[in-house]
């Protein structure tokens, strides 16, 4: 198959393992996540991985920005956009298959926790349901940071502007939903606060709880940035 | 095969390019010249449909750029200016890239990546990565890019720049190969390039058309006549006379006098025909030993009074 978008993924996927950093990255993800969630786990006596899941979005904070900074602006930064674009390739193309790869890197991320859910069945006897509905959410979250990230690398040559822009919104998109800041803003505006932020959405994720409502909101939050990007790309010089 | 219709685009308030209007005939090696600045490297994006034109219609093979931008990326091999490449990728890997975009089906593909690996001579380099290679070749892994699906249609921007004389002849020696069975528009500042290696040449000065046609066609009507330099034994003041008898000789200047009695002049003339065979024929006549005869290409001279001093070719 010579679909562009397959093209685009392959290659780009390729060079995410083919740097060092794509391992430093994958690593201390892995080892930060674990030690959190092992931290407190043998105290609880409950084999569930409701903690590993709530603090996910604070983790990807940092994490996904550092996925998608590169993605857009480095193009811009080599040029390279200028062959890759001459190329019978059209901008959707371009950025599906650009997207695809982060997320395909982000799920590889994600789904190399396994060790935690056998650990999990060694100690105790999980209810897999949840730990099923909370990797799904998680999953969408990652998604949805991920279209934001892509969208700010876009508007920029510089990766580090890029990250430090992208956790900078998704930061936002957290606290907006936070209780302590939630009781503070006249109530009026409450519920179209907890309605934007990610936090919300993720409470139930986190439970294991898969709502359809959640699962939209990520989708039509993927859906604007993925547009946004595509828009952004019209801007060349 | 490209058509290009009063195109006009700007950055913001400036003006890069200023209704331009040309044409390039299949088979035709066209020289886009200009000084930095001139609107070249916006026009091969446009043509590209990297960006489309605030104004004006251009066509590639009789397709519209904004019209089917898709049919023309197809046909179409470009080298941007300053040859970006993904300085990550293994130079295998980069071309596999390229000919698996370009839809180079899976039975052909590894063939044709050796093929071009031996036109542009990447032997030595294929199992590298882009940022280990020399400026050379770096800008033949871009040549062998634009190459891949052996385009009918070649546009290069700026292919030598930053190449040492020795690459620079090689390069300029594959475009013109390449130049006999396909397309070519030639971008660049550089005369010499030109020269060597284009059919017909396009001169453009900030946005706009300022001349076009072969460069002696150029520099005749820049600067309304040749120049011939002569040197010849003999009595200056004869010399001199003798040489303003023949036709077409608008002046004769004594230039300076070398050893042995040898004079140097130049000649201005005014027709395209070629007088040296008269000069040598007056000399042989008259006894006067003929040391050195040769018109001087004034396309130098004719692209720095285009430019600079703003004559239009309207």
């Amino acid at each position: 198959m010579n679909n562009p978008v397959l093209c685009i993924f392959r290659k780009e996927l390729r060079s995410y393992f083919g740097s060092p950093i794509a391992y430093i990255f994958i690593t201390l993800f892995l080892v930060v996540t674990s030690y959190l969630f092992f931290m407190d786990y043998f105290l609880m006596e409950d084999a569930n991985m409701r903690s590993y899941f709530s603090f996910l979005p604070w983790i990807f904070l940092l994490f996904v920005p550092a996925i998608s900074m590169r993605l857009i602006a480095e193009e811009r930064r080599l040029n390279t956009i200028e062959v890759i674009l001459t190329l019978p390739v059209s901008d959707w193309q371009f950025v599906f298959g650009k997207y695809l790869s982060a997320l395909a890197f982000l799920i590889i991320s994600i789904l190399l926790s396994f060790p935690i859910v056998i650990v999990l069945y060694y100690t105790g006897k999980p209810d897999i349901g949840p730990i099923i509905g909370g990797y799904t959410g998680t999953v969408f979250m990652g998604a949805a940071y991920l279209s934001i990230g892509m969208y700010i690398s876009s508007i920029t040559r510089n990766q580090i502007i890029a990250f430090i822009v992208t956790a900078i919104l998704i930061l936002f998109f957290l606290i907006i939903g936070l209780p302590m800041l939630l009781f503070s803003i006249p109530s009026w505006l409450v519920p179209l606060f907890r309605w934007m932020s990610f936090f919300d959405h993720f409470i139930s994720v986190s439970r294991g709880v898969i709502d359809l409502r959640d699962i939209l909101y990520y989708i039509s939050v993927i859906f604007i940035f993925l547009i946004l990007t595509y828009n952004s790309l019209k801007n060349r010089t | 095969m490209i058509e290009v219709e009063n195109i006009s685009k700007s950055y913001g308030n400036t003006l890069a390019v200023d209704k331009i209007s040309f044409s390039v005939e299949r088979g035709e090696v066209l020289g886009f010249l200009g000084p930095n600045g001139a609107g070249k490297t916006t026009v091969m994006k446009i043509l590209t449909c990297f960006f489309p034109p605030d104004s004006g219609k251009a066509s590639l093979f009789g397709h519209d750029i904004e019209e089917h931008p898709h049919e023309i990326k197809r046909l179409i091999g470009y080298l941007p200016e300053n040859n970006p490449l993904y300085d990550d990728m293994g130079v295998y890997d980069y071309l596999n890239f390229i000919a698996d975009i370009r839809g180079i089906d899976k039975s052909r593909k590894q063939k044709r990546i050796a093929e071009m690996v031996e036109i542009c001579g990447l032997n030595k380099e294929i199992f590298k990565d882009i940022y280990e290679l020399s400026k050379g070749n770096r800008q033949r892994v871009g040549l062998a890019q634009a190459l891949m699906h052996s385009p009918d249609i070649l546009l290069l921007d700026e292919p030598t720049s930053g190449l040492d004389p020795n690459q620079i002849v090689e390069i300029r020696n594959l475009i013109k190969e390449i130049g006999r069975e396909k397309t070519v528009l030639l971008c660049t500042h550089i005369l010499s390039e030109v020269e060597a290696a284009c059919n017909r040449t396009i001169i453009i000065n900030e946005g706009r058309v300022v001349a076009q046609g072969t460069p002696e066609e150029i520099a005749q009507k820049a600067m309304g006549n040749l120049v011939v330099y002569t040197t010849l034994k003999g009595d200056p003041g004869d010399i001199s006379e003798s040489l303003s008898g023949i036709k077409g000789v608008i002046s004769v200047k004594h230039l300076r006098t070398r050893e042995n009695d040898r004079h140097q002049f130049i000649l201005s003339i005014n027709r395209n025909e070629d007088i040296c065979e008269e000069i040598f024929m007056l000399a042989r006549d008259k006894g006067y030993v003929l040391s050195q005869l040769h018109t001087e290409s004034s396309f130098e001279k004719a692209f720095s009074k285009l430019t600079r001093g703003g004559i239009r070719n309207e």
